[in-house]
Order: structure tokens, then sequence, then C-alpha cells
């Protein structure tokens, strides 16, 4: 069972945290353990995912990407069509209930691209709680619609002026926020990293995306994929589709990490190909570093994917080689971003563009008689100024 | 007995309750650090605790982060650090207390940097991220080389894991003053004798409070319930307007302060 007691996937995880969130961290331990098994919560929550998000989401067989790409057939799961737009909204929705239960009455949340910061103040909007989100400047300013969305629903957006101004300074500072707050508000983190129970618990939530995938894909085409494709930025969508294939070996796991101006430059976000173990937020994981332990400046041109971090789960899978991780440049992001665009009119967030460029490297390899998913985390509304400012930019 | 030990000592031979300061290593300058260190233990700091900068550090507030970023700007590294506190070993017998985040003590590797610490002459060792469940791997080497890796006990520790950490506390017991990050406050909320209470409770080790004590008078206040009392963003603040006299005259205040005379012993 992983993982352990302590929150440890092999040597990875664990709670490293101040003293002063111990307590905090075990009592949601506790309320975690005791609603994981129990049928009133999982009912209500499948009653949310089902009227509210608008769950099961599709599974859709790409037929134009895959006839342009030649090869395997695609398919894409589709969470860019959840309400808010992305897969962030199954784990808000999940921890949402569960701090209900728990009488907090705030709630705080970090985001990078802001969609973890939109599914939270949804929930918090949705089941009545004060919800403050911390993000970055240069975040909100690459994402300022989302800044919008989340005032809207009533959230406090704070910006954090520390460090690199994006996803990893917003976890400092939310974090900092739950020590001085910590009796009557609860973390919402949005991905599978940080402290235990949190990167289990996040999981759990999103893997509702990994059992839809194998019905939907069982009954459609009588068979496992050969491949699964996600990106990964702390990995939630990732692990989520990839949690109920673990035990199937025969299904190749592919995580995407953000290359951005290349590996070979300092100019990326691909922790796990390119970083070491050691500790950020809470865990032990891959984190990208100096000789001296100090967390180096990162790049994407996805928010959501500008993170030196990655949750425990996936290092202990990189490790154990369940799950190979490769990555995607900047550049072949927004070509994938326009190829699905145009291919199938769906416009991806940049984020599930990583992924969307992974399966069209793979698929015109493969046979007519192959299966690849790619996991659409989410929708690109949100992106288009940033992409088409770049596209402009590669004219001039 | 070690230096921490022999203070805690003397300290309470006279009554008095003992000073601890803080500064961040590196800030501005390694020569800066070694200067202060020397002004501070002159001006009658009994321990001094000096912060090896991390990128995240997310148990301080917002003045300790803004050293931390001064000192990385001035490329300060884990050995240069360790230098000055050697060079500061040569003319003090201050006990002197590193205090950093988990992830530079691990990326040097937990032996060597226990190893190298008590090769500098350092006494102690805080690390305000690695609570009692992760700890030990770090505490097997500091005990072999003989560094004492002091534990944070907070306002929200419940009795069961006050008596955990007591256990395994050495050289003394943190108490943190506030539910919070580092940083003067205006005032402290919490009940120190409570908090306090349980600790003592538990352990005969000393006990120092700190987390939010913005001066002299705080210090007198907060000292009446423990052995020794942690001042640190007050005087990072003076350190970062370069005002070294006022680091040390507010150092020799604090311990005005402190001094038996105030105190029922």
């Amino acid at each position: 069972m992983r993982p352990d007691t302590r929150g440890y996937f092999g040597r990875f995880g664990g709670r490293f945290v101040p003293e002063t969130l111990m307590p905090a961290l075990e009592e949601l331990n506790d309320a975690y353990n005791s609603v994981r098994e129990d049928p009133t919560f999982n009912k209500e929550l499948a009653w949310y995912l089902k009227n509210y998000v608008g769950r099961p989401s599709p599974l859709y067989f790409a037929s134009g990407l895959s006839k342009f790409l030649g090869g395997a057939r695609i398919y894409l799961k589709r969470e860019d069509l959840n309400h808010t737009g992305a897969h962030k909204i199954n784990n808000t929705i999940g921890q949402a209930l569960l701090a209900k239960r728990m009488q907090k009455r705030r709630m705080i949340a970090e985001t990078g691209a802001g969609q973890h910061g939109v599914a939270t103040a949804t929930a918090a909007a949705l089941l009545g709680f004060e919800c403050v989100v911390f993000m970055g400047e240069e975040d909100i300013v690459r994402q300022h619609l989302n800044v919008v969305r989340m005032e809207l629903l009533g959230a406090q957006v704070i910006p954090v002026h520390a460090g690199s101004r994006t996803l990893k300074d917003a976890l400092n500072e939310a974090l900092r926020d739950w020590v001085t707050n910590v009796r009557d508000t609860y973390y919402l983190i949005g991905s599978v990293a940080g402290p235990h129970p949190y990167p289990v618990m996040v999981r759990d939530f999103q893997a509702v995306i990994g059992r839809e995938t194998r019905a939907q894909v069982l009954s459609e085409t009588g068979r496992l994929p050969d491949v699964i494709v996600a990106c990964v930025g702390g990995g939630s969508n990732a692990m989520g589709i990839f949690y109920p294939f673990l035990d199937e070996t025969e299904v190749r796991l592919i995580g995407v990490e953000a290359a951005g101006e290349g590996l070979e430059t300092e100019r990326h976000a691909a922790t796990l190909n390119r970083g070491r173990p050691g500790v950020l937020h809470g865990a032990m994981s891959y984190i990208i570093q100096d000789t001296q332990g100090q967390i180096s400046p990162v790049h994407s041109v996805s928010a959501g994917l500008d993170y030196p971090g990655v949750g425990p789960e996936h290092a202990f899978l990189k490790e154990t080689g369940r799950v190979t991780y490769t990555s995607a440049t900047d550049n072949e992001a927004l070509a994938a971003f326009q190829l699905l665009s145009r291919t199938e009119g769906i416009l991806p967030a940049l984020e599930s563009a990583h992924a969307i460029a992974e399966a069209a490297r793979l698929a015109p390899a493969m046979t007519g008689d192959q299966i690849v998913v790619v996991n659409l985390s989410g929708r690109g509304d949100k992106d288009v100024e940033t992409v088409s400012s770049l596209l402009k930019g590669a004219e001039a | 007995m070690s230096r921490i030990d022999k203070t805690f000592q003397a300290l309470r031979r006279n009554g008095d309750r003992g000073l601890i300061t803080y500064i961040t290593g590196g800030d501005p300058g390694l020569p800066a650090t070694l200067q202060l260190l020397l002004a501070m233990a002159r001006s009658g700091a009994d321990i001094i605790e000096v912060g090896i900068p991390f990128s995240d550090p997310i148990a301080d507030g917002p003045v300790i982060q803004a050293a931390s970023n001064r000192a990385l700007a001035h490329g300060v590294t884990v050995d240069g650090i360790l230098e000055t506190i050697s060079l500061a070993r040569e003319k003090t017998a201050v006990p002197l207390v590193l205090m950093t985040y988990y992830n530079p003590i691990f990326q040097y590797g937990l032996e060597p940097f226990c190893r190298m610490a008590v090769k500098s002459g350092a006494d102690g060792l805080i690390v305000p991220d690695l609570p009692l469940e992760e700890s030990g791997p770090l505490r097997v080497h500091a005990d072999r080389y003989g560094i004492d890796l002091i534990p944070l006990i907070a306002p929200t520790s419940t009795p069961e894991r006050v008596t955990g950490i007591c256990a395994q506390a050495r050289g003394f017991v943190y108490c943190v003053a506030v539910t919070g990050v580092t940083g003067a406050r205006e005032r402290i909320e919490t009940d120190l004798a409570v908090l306090s209470g349980l600790v003592r409770g538990c352990t005969s080790h000393p006990v120092a409070i700190g987390f939010g004590i913005s001066g002299p008078e705080a210090a007198s206040r907060a000292a009446s319930y423990c052995d020794a009392v942690v001042v640190g963003s007050a005087i990072v603040s003076l350190v970062a307007q370069n005002d070294f006299k006022g680091v040390e005259l507010l150092t020799a205040d604090l311990k005005k302060a402190l001094k038996s005379s105030r105190f029922d012993v």
C-alpha cells in the first residue's frame, strides 16, 4: 500500500513542515481517512461531480488529429469540458467537502495558471467558505482572465512579490498564511505535492479521471490503451489518469514535463528530467536546485508547469521506471496548441498542449490498431492572449 | 559539558535569563557577519544563532526573508558560513547555533554537514522544517559528532507531541511564541505560561522562547516563563539598515532586561 503511514512513496514524500502545522496535518489525515471509505461522503462527492462538474467527461476519439498525424488512434480525455475548464475542480470539490466536515470557515490556495485558484474560488462560493488565493505577480499578469474570474467568484487574490513571483512563491506564501491561521483555515493544495496527506488525497480525488478512462476505453474499443500521456507540473492530472493503470504494466505511461527553451538551457521546468532529490514545500521529491540546495529559477510558457518541484509519487514512479518522463519545449507546446485547434476545433490549455506534443511525436511511429490516450487537462481560453502574442513575436 | 549546557548553568546560578540573538549569515556579507557575531557576544548575547539562508524560507516573515535574499545575492555558501563560524570561534566562547532549512543540509550531506559544523565550532542546530517524525536521520549524525539538534514546540503542539519532542531534545527546547512565522509582533497572544509549563513538565532541558519578541519589554515579559529569550527579526531589521551600532545597543538593552533582579528566581 502506497504511501506508507508516514506518507512515503519509497524514499519520497513525508512531512517537512514547521511544528506549528504538524497537528493540523494529523487532523487532516485523520479526517481524510475517516471519509475515504465513507459511503455518505462518497455519495455526496459523486453527486457534485455528476451534477455540478459535469462528469463523466467524454473520452473523445480525435479522428482529425489521428488522421493528420497518421499511425495510432488518439483519444482525448476531455477534462477541459469540466465546469471551470480543467481537471482542478475534481480535487477542489473533494477537499472543500472535507473542509466542510472539519468545520473550517476559511479556505486558502496557491495558484499558478489560475485554474486551481478558480476551481478553489468556485468550490468556496458553492459551499460557503471565505476564500483567499495566493498568486505570483508574474502569473497575475500572464493569466489576468483567471484573476478576474476568481474575484467575480468572491475570492480575494493576494499578489506574491517574493522570489520568482510564480507558483513556487505562491505556495510559500500560502504555507506562511496557514502557519499563521491554522486553527480556522483549510489549506486546499492543488497538486499531488506538499506534505502528507496532500499527495495521496489529491491523487485519490483526481483518480476519477483514470477510472472513467479505463471504463470508457474498454467499452469503446474492448481493450486497454497502449499509451497514456499527460503533462506534469506538480503532477495532479497525470497522477489522476495514471493511478488506476499502475498495475496494468502493458499500458505505457508517459509524463511530459516543460522543457521551456530547452533542457540544455537553464530555462526549463523539467524537474524529473533535470532535478535532484531534495525537500521543497513539505515533501522529499525531485527539485530543481543549485549545488547549495537553493531552489533554482525555472521557466515554462505555461504558468501551470512553471514549478521547480513535482509530486513525490512521480519521483517514486520515475525511479521504479513504471512511468517515463519526457519533455516538450515552449515551441513544441505552441505548435501542438495550434495543431489541436486546427485539426479538432479544440483550444487546449498550454499545459495540456505539452501532452499533445508528446502524442504527436509518438503516434506516427505507431500502427492504426494502437491507442494513445491524452489527458486534455484543461481548455486554452485562458492562454489565448499569451499564444497570440507569442505567435505575433514569431512572425516579427 | 557542552558550551550550551555551561551557559545555561551559569545563567541559572545567577538567576538571569539568557539572551539568544539571531542574524542571517552573509547579510550583508560574511565579514559583516563575523563583526556582528563578535559585537553581539561582547554586548551580552549568551547564545547566537546564525542563519544559513534558504531561497524558500516558509517559517520566516518578511524581515528574515529579505535578509536571506540579500545574503544569497552576495553568493553566500554553507562552507562560507562555517568558515565565518570558525573565525568567530577563535575569538569567543559564546555558543553558536546554526539555523537553516532541511534542503541545504540535505544537499551538503547530513554526515558531512554535522562533521564540518562541529569542526567549525558550532554547538547547536535548529531546522524549522524538520519536525520530530523526520528528524531521525539528521539526529544520528548530530549526536555522533556532538552538535545539539534543538527542537521547536509550537502553540499548536499537542501534549502528546510535546512529550515526544522533549524526549529527543538536545541543548534546549525552543518554544515558538506565536502561531505564525518569524517577525516582531506588537502583542503575543499565546499563553506562554501554559506553553512553557507543558514543556517543563516533560523535560529538564532549558526552555527558550522566540518568534515575535519585538524588544526589551517583550523580552522581559516572555522571560518570566523561560530560561532564555530569542530575538531575531528586530536585530535583522537593524542589520538591514546597516545600523551595526544599533545591533550592539539593542543587544545590551535586551541583556539588561533579562537580568535576575527583574524576576522572581
